[in-house]
């Protein structure tokens, strides 16, 4: 899922203070999972923004919706009248939902009410971490399910640096070296020969650094 | 002019607080009557939006009232709400409402005696911070309006 944090209200009081009536728009997927823009996350930002706004004695109208997911036109359409009776959004989601309403209201401030963090899990409760770069050539299969770009702080794909210490990163000593945790995983399912092999260099044009990407899937097509 | 009379919501956890406040008042301890007592299930089941909910309808205080740590009948809900309150306070901060407004107190069903103090001593807290602050807001949006 895509994880993401919370914006300062400090921050967004003041993005948003030319405007009256505000919806705090909900996403019902991943910013759900990850308690950052849900329903009751909405809820919450709803009523901080009243109160600082009411602290300062400013006339606002700020109301909440939650739908399914911001990402897809159809979820937003079950909005559609009471956005479009807005003078901005502020939507809870991820950079993904935050677009998607821009491009369906062409003449009304959208802003987003989240920082997009990265693709990740829910490690433990409450903890959440990274595990996904979207790359664009998963190759996660050489190395025994464990992604060294993601999760090798210098991106290496043919054994580790020599600096990790006690199994831990040397960049941060919070963190699981990758190629440890590589290694003992392809230990455990009796795949050391992986080891041996040369993994060529990443085809970064295939990435997000080769431009916005998009896919076409024919047979889905209407 | 009179003095200023917080009015204050408490989340009482069912098995706790509510019993200590319960036991206050059989034994005839006096406390201030600003409080208003909520009955939950569990102090985990506060859920900071209530919170943020009471503030915005205009109360001066919260507290939320939980099992002393270690007691908690669901192990440790009273654990959890004490990190949803912390939270919560830092939200109040953004905000621009006083932390101190918020507070989390453990008691057990015997603390009758404590209950009372701990009101009497917010209260007091509150008196002296003034009233919310969302409600001189309210009074000035009224004389510009």
């Amino acid at each position: 899922m895509i994880v993401a944090s919370r914006k300062n209200i400090r921050e967004l009081k003041e993005m948003l203070a030319p405007y009256r009536r505000i919806v705090v728009l909900g996403c019902g997927t991943c910013v759900t999972v990850c308690l950052v823009g849900g329903e009751r996350e909405a809820g919450m930002m709803a009523s901080a923004l009243r109160m600082t706004y009411r602290l300062d004695g400013a006339e606002k109208e700020i109301r909440d919706l939650t739908i399914e997911r911001q990402c897809e036109d159809a979820f937003i359409d079950e909005v559609w009248k009471e956005l479009a009776e807005a003078d901005a959004i502020l939507s809870m989601a991820c950079g993904a939902g935050v677009q998607a309403l821009a491009e369906r209201f062409e003449n009304k401030p959208v802003f987003p009410g989240a920082d997009t963090q990265f693709i990740g899990v829910l490690q433990e409760q409450g903890v959440w971490t990274e595990k996904c770069i979207a790359c664009g050539q998963c190759r996660i299969g050489s190395f025994g399910g464990i992604c060294p770009l993601a999760r090798c702080a210098k991106h290496l794909l043919n054994g580790p640096c020599g600096g990790s210490f006690d199994g831990k990163c040397e960049v941060n000593p919070e963190t699981d070296c990758a190629w440890q945790l590589v290694c003992d995983r392809l230990t455990a399912i009796g795949e050391e020969r992986r080891l041996e092999a040369l993994v060529s260099p990443t085809d970064w044009s295939l990435s997000n650094e080769g431009g916005c990407r998009k896919i076409i899937r024919p047979d889905q097509r209407i | 002019m009179p003095e200023f009379e917080p009015r204050i919501l408490a989340f009482c956890c069912h098995y706790c607080a509510y019993a200590a406040a319960d036991l206050a008042g059989t034994v005839r301890i006096q406390y201030p009557p600003n409080v208003r007592i909520l009955r939950v299930p569990c102090s985990g089941k506060v859920d900071p939006l209530h919170v943020m909910q009471a503030f915005e309808s205009g109360v001066d205080g919260v507290l939320v009232a939980g099992c002393l740590e270690g007691g908690c009948h669901f192990q440790e809900g009273n654990l959890r709400a004490r990190r949803r309150v912390e939270n919560t306070c830092g939200v109040l901060d953004e905000v621009g409402i006083e932390p101190e407004r918020l507070r989390m107190v453990n008691l057990s069903s015997a603390m009758g005696r404590d209950f009372a103090s701990i009101v009497k001593q917010f209260t007091e807290e509150l008196r002296k911070l003034g009233p919310s602050p969302l409600k001189n807001g309210a009074r000035h949006r009224e004389k510009i309006g």
